[in-house]
């Protein structure tokens, strides 16, 4: 299972990309989508929606089960990502090529918060 | 106890057949290899002696009104003399009492082929309804039939080159039609039912030629073959077993049996109104886009339901459930079902979905 080196990570499994502009792109991580097994459907929020941090924002559907997602900062959600919900298999096939929802965090100090790959990596036992 | 015997025993005996009790008859579980007269069925002629089974002739004005009454599915889908029909008896609990082939001949005519196991209780209650109801029936069990099964896709031509005078009368039958036929002054019913999912006929010949019907079947290549083969063979083919996959603690919507019972017709029967407070398992669809799981609401115009199973198939890319459903949802109707406060459609399916590879809605 790969850790992307150049990525931030919430606890939860989730991905932070961590954009100039100071928002923020998050997926879910290689470790997640290995546990999860095929996924089949996508169920993300809608743009404008303000979420909390840990906050359940969307679903992912695998065969074996529906996972929560979580949001990984509080903020706005500013665009979420229709083409993955119509190809949820990719995110199996490239999970950190696969975004599902952008935020603008209220408070960039979140962001600052969020686990580095090293720590995520530890956390897995990778 | 004694066990009791057809006429066939000793024919089975001379077969070296091994006999075990069946429901108190002593019968023949197989001829030496259950596999091989299993395969037999299915590739070419086998055959049962089912006489332990009872056929029940019905006779009166009103004999439809009575069955229309008796049983759960609806007589009136018989209107062409010969058909027959398949149908569970039920308590006014809903539980099945039994289940028989009502047959078809006329007016004031129709015969019952019965279980070995329950003949006496099922002619025990019939006569009870008779007489609570007043429909002044002559209900006639008839021993004096032998009834032998000849299944396999060879079957049909194996009995008209043994018996050449069957052959008129039974080749013009469909499937579930039968025909009465007078022969050297006795009745025989060649019918085109069966028990393991092959072509075949169930024949009702006079007991006392029993032995030598069967002796000509076997020298014109039937096989004989005995209930162990009968029961890999049924199961195979989807088929109920009485005391087995119901019985008068089970109604038949909880036995996969839905499709037999008329909950259609403003017809009353005995335990319907059981049936229409209980629920039928049946398979959803997903139309939507989502995953369906388990427990979760189904709604549909006759009532809430529940899914008891649901995953994303495979093979047909598609979201799959089993559901628990009210009475009165038919299949290819569409139903809400309600995913984290989302309602979404799906279609009711028969079951199974996928067969051999093959998707089947």
């Amino acid at each position: 299972m790969s850790v992307n080196q150049n990525l931030k990570y919430a606890a939860s499994h989730e991905w932070v990309k961590v954009e100039a502009d100071g928002t923020i792109t998050v997926g879910i991580s290689d470790h997640a989508q290995a546990a999860l097994g095929d996924i089949v459907f996508l169920e993300l929020p809608e743009a404008g929606r303000e979420v909390e941090k840990e906050e359940a924002v969307a679903v992912v559907e695998s065969v074996k089960a529906a996972s929560d997602i979580y949001a990984p900062v509080a903020g706005t959600v500013l665009a979420r990502n229709d083409a993955i919900a119509d190809t949820p298999e990719d995110i199996n096939n490239n999970p950190y090529d696969s975004w599902l929802f952008k935020i603008k965090p209220t408070d960039l100090a979140d962001v600052d918060g969020l686990l580095t790959a090293e720590a995520y990596a530890a956390n897995i036992g990778e | 106890m004694t066990l009791k015997h057809t006429v066939l025993h000793s024919t089975h005996i001379a077969a070296q057949a091994r006999m075990v009790d069946f429901g108190g008859w002593d019968m023949p579980v197989n001829y030496g290899s259950q596999i091989e007269e299993h395969h037999t069925v299915r590739s070419d002629a086998g055959m049962f002696d089912v006489s332990h089974m009872r056929v029940v002739d019905i006779t009166g004005d009103k004999v439809r009104d009575f069955l229309r009454y008796v049983l759960a599915n609806n007589v009136d889908k018989l209107q062409i003399a010969g058909k027959a029909l398949y149908s569970c008896m039920l308590r006014p609990n809903g539980g099945v009492i039994d289940d028989l082939i009502v047959y078809y001949f006329s007016e004031d005519f129709f015969r019952l082929v019965v279980n070995a196991g329950t003949a006496d209780k099922d002619i025990e209650w019939l006569n009870a309804q008779n007489a609570e109801g007043q429909f002044g029936l002559v209900i006639e069990p008839r021993p004096d039939f032998a009834l032998i099964a000849v299944q396999g896709p060879n079957a049909r031509a194996k009995v008209w080159a043994t018996f050449p005078f069957t052959q008129a009368p039974s080749e013009p039958l469909k499937p579930f039609n039968t025909a009465r036929i007078e022969h050297d002054g006795g009745e025989w019913m060649v019918a085109r039912t069966g028990y393991t999912g092959e072509d075949g006929f169930e024949i009702a010949v006079p007991a006392t030629i029993a032995a030598d019907v069967w002796t000509q079947l076997t020298a014109n290549g039937v096989r004989p073959a005995g209930l162990g083969a009968r029961d890999t063979l049924r199961l195979e083919a989807g088929m109920n077993l009485y005391g087995q996959d119901m019985d008068e603690n089970i109604n038949p919507l909880n036995a996969g049996l839905a499709w037999t019972v008329d909950l259609v017709s403003e017809r009353d029967f005995i335990g319907k109104s059981a049936l229409s407070q209980s629920a039928q398992l049946v398979g959803l669809v997903l139309l939507d886009k989502g995953v369906l799981r388990s427990h979760q609401t189904v709604e549909t115009v006759h009532g809430e339901g529940e899914t008891t199973s649901g995953t994303f198939s495979p093979t047909m890319q598609q979201s799959i459930a089993f559901a628990r459903v009210p009475v009165g949802v038919e299949i290819g109707d569409t139903v809400q079902v309600i995913i984290r406060d989302k309602k979404l459609n799906a279609k009711v399916v028969k079951l199974p979905f996928v067969r051999n590879g093959k998707v089947l809605v």
